[in-house]
């Protein structure tokens, strides 16, 4: 198969950007934990009130410098309503569903997640200024989707 | 060896078996029952389209028996799903017509009946949604349930699909027996590849649908596992979009380069391209769920990385593309590094649209690339950008290059002419398209930056300051993208008006007439390696790759599911 010399350069320094650019890719995800929301755990979505810890939602202290927030989301609107976290902690959120797709997503920030019944999703997050922030669902789930938002407040430690 | 007869439909007679003339006619009328159907459903989603610009500035109000999300549903379904595949169908049938000789009475027979069955599909699937059974958008997420009836009407649409693809096939095969030895004309080679790519993109969307959704629809079951769906969902999602951009490429690299005066660049690396496309465009769905839970990094991370490999074959076209440009311009005397840039026949309507087209191209690649960008994704995931990128993706580079092909291709087929009059108003189409798509995309792109998301009614959120923010400024403004769909919903009514010249009011064209001819460049096979069209190698390898990419994501979803869910209607 003939090559054209220009379109051999042409082909050698594009390949060679798309293994740099993949390389830095893997290495943020894999050695900085830079990864997008995800998670492996599991939970019956019929029964998402009385499991742990979605039983209890809300904000919970970890330790001095991690707190979960634990959240339901159901059409349309996220049990609790209200939460508040200080600036300069590690949040993990963990959201489920009760009934369909959603997501749990906090725009100007990286937390930009599906929420999929069934199934636990999982993002870890620092707030570097405190404010209050929009969330809000992206994800089509019925005829009062737009309603579907609340506010997390975030403030100073 | 000159592979390509530069005969219609109606004059095809390569092969000793075909029945030129009746059949011929019907290949015709078949190609042009495509296109009209295709473009009646383009008439029903641009206006769909310019419906949602209104809403989405409440500048309008929908009477009560109709809402945004089934405005939204017709619009995805009439523009992504109908108009592209029936137009892709027509180009097709009448290519392979051409390049193979006219169809035997077998495969003219079922081409007609997938035809069929896939308009059945559709309009079935049409009525479900205006009727409000299947308010489910055109993803049909589970565990949002649609009346049972909507799921079979699109398990018909792709059936119909594969009975004209197998057609197709079918006469591909009998060609390949009767030519033994001989590398395939590009277009039929290029046909073939997009069509198994087809295929097997398909086999995820209807385990899905005959196995997990109809039974849950109709009650046989009383849950869906909702991961596994969606993951089977994607398997068919991503290379849906190749599906639809291949046909373009076809154009880009056959049809080009005739219109230029040239040949194709290089045949061996046209046809490898298009096999580096059925083997990355599948393996890859995951990177549409990068932000969800039950998938492991690790299968998200390879995925991400399977779907960077289509950066080759689209550097290669990249390549070809612009070194017909340069060729075709020093032939015709061009000097200097760029001089070859005014030589090119910009005059030409059936050029400059795919020209145009490929433009929009490079943003709309370079999107993808973002999208696709594991972390970076979530910046973007399902935020009005995501829809920035499809219009500059699927709503202009394969839009308009179908639009450019309607141009010689409608006359084509009935015998037509395109006059001087219909020609102004072709530019007059294709810039106001590229006008207007320049105003809706950018302002969709960066007010998705901003957190607006995608298939979202207008609402303001408790005017929180961050939506503020979406109205104000000049792009990142909603009006302004209200602004583009008029501009683009002017321009497809002058397509319409266009479309319906070219097919019934045009004068008849005459012998030599250039717009009434199908351009396709010649393309020099004799140094093309045989093993790139041993079809089992590389329908191998795809597989090989796909069991490589799901077997463990899939296997663990079955086997480690959660209770599955019941269904719900929120509408």
């Amino acid at each position: 198969m003939h090559l054209h010399k220009f379109e051999k350069i042409w082909l050698i320094f594009g390949i060679a950007m798309l293994a740099v650019f993949l390389g830095i890719v893997g290495v943020q995800a894999f050695t900085q934990g830079q990864t997008p929301a995800g998670g492996m755990e599991k939970i019956d979505p019929e029964k998402v009130d009385v499991t742990a810890p979605f039983d209890d939602p809300g904000v919970h202290q970890i330790d001095e410098d991690t707190y979960e927030v634990v959240i339901k989301a159901m059409a349309y609107g996220y049990e609790p309503s209200e939460i508040k976290v200080p600036a300069g902690k590690e949040i993990i959120f963990k959201v489920t569903s009760k009934d369909v797709i959603h997501s749990f997503t906090i725009p100007n920030t990286k937390v930009n997640m599906m929420v999929v019944p069934g199934q636990v999703n999982e993002k870890r997050y620092t707030f570097k200024e405190p404010g209050t922030f929009l969330i809000l669902c992206n994800e089509y789930c019925g005829t009062g989707h737009h309603f579907m938002h609340t506010e997390i407040e975030v403030v100073e430690e | 060896m000159i592979i390509h007869s530069e005969r219609g439909p109606l004059a095809g007679r390569r092969t000793s078996s075909a029945v030129a003339g009746v059949t011929a006619a019907s290949e015709r009328k078949l190609a042009l029952w495509n296109i009209g159907f295709a473009y009646t459903a383009f008439l029903i989603g641009t206006f769909c389209g310019l419906l949602q610009v209104f809403m989405r500035n409440e500048m309008i109000q929908l009477p009560a028996w109709l809402d945004y999300y089934q405005v939204l549903t017709v619009h995805g379904v009439t523009l992504a799903l109908v108009y592209t595949t029936f137009f892709i169908y027509a180009f097709l049938i009448t290519g392979m017509s051409k390049a193979l000789g006219s169809f035997g009475p077998k495969v003219a027979r079922w081409s007609w009946i997938g035809f069929f069955v896939a308009a059945a599909g559709t309009v079935w699937a049409t009525i479900e949604i205006l009727s409000g059974r299947a308010s489910v958008l055109y993803t049909f997420y589970a565990p949002l349930k649609a009346s049972g009836w909507f799921y079979v009407s699109l398990a018909l649409l792709i059936i119909g699909t594969w009975i004209i693809s197998f057609a197709l096939i079918a006469h591909y095969v009998k060609w390949r027996k009767a030519n033994p030895g001989i590398m395939s004309p590009l277009f039929a080679f290029m046909t073939i590849s997009t069509l198994a790519m087809w295929i097997i993109a398909c086999l995820g969307v209807v385990a899905a649908v005959v196995f997990m959704y109809i039974p849950w629809a109709f009650g046989w079951v009383d849950t869906i596992n909702v991961e596994l769906s969606r993951t089977l969902f994607w398997f068919f999602g991503h290379p849906l979009v190749y599906f639809w951009l291949l046909p373009a490429y076809m154009a880009w690299y056959l049809v080009v380069p005739k219109l230029l005066g040239t040949k194709v660049f290089s045949d061996s690396l046209a046809r490898l391209s298009f096999l580096l496309f059925i083997l990355f465009s599948i393996p890859v769905g995951l990177h549409h769920q990068l932000t969800e839970p039950g998938v492991a990094d690790f299968w998200k991370f390879l995925q991400v990385t399977l779907t960077f490999m289509v950066v080759i074959p689209t550097l290669m076209t990249a390549f070809s593309l612009f070194a017909t440009f340069e060729i075709s311009g020093r032939q015709k005397g061009a000097k200097g590094l760029f001089g070859w840039v005014s030589k090119l026949p910009w005059n030409d309507i059936r050029f400059t649209s795919l020209f145009i087209a490929m433009v929009f191209f490079i943003p709309g690649g370079a999107g993808g690339i973002i999208n696709t960008s594991f972390q970076l994704n979530e910046m973007v995931h399902n935020t009005l950008w995501v829809v920035g990128h499809f219009h500059i993706t699927v709503g202009t580079p394969v839009a308009m290059t179908f639009m450019g092909i309607s141009f010689w291709l409608i006359p084509y087929l009935t015998g037509r002419t395109l006059t001087k009059t219909t020609k102004k108003l072709a530019f007059i189409q294709i810039i106001s398209w590229s006008v207007g798509m320049l105003f809706m995309s950018t302002a969709q792109h960066v007010l998705g930056l901003l957190g607006a998301p995608r298939r979202t009614q207008h609402s303001n959120y408790s005017d929180h300051p961050t939506v503020l923010g979406w109205f104000d400024g000049f792009f990142s403004n909603t009006a302004t993208l209200a602004l583009g769909g008029i501009i683009l919903f002017f321009s497809a009514m002058l397509l319409m008006v266009i479309v319906f010249r070219l097919w019934l009011i045009e004068p008849r064209s005459e012998k030599g007439d250039l717009y009434a001819e199908f351009p396709i460049a010649e393309s020099d096979a004799s140094a093309t390696p045989r093993w790139l069209e041993n079809w089992w190698i590389w329908i191998g390898i795809a597989v090989a790759l796909i069991l490589l990419a799901y077997t463990f994501p899939i296997t663990h979803m079955i086997q480690d599911a959660p209770p599955g869910s019941k269904g719900f209607i929120n509408w």
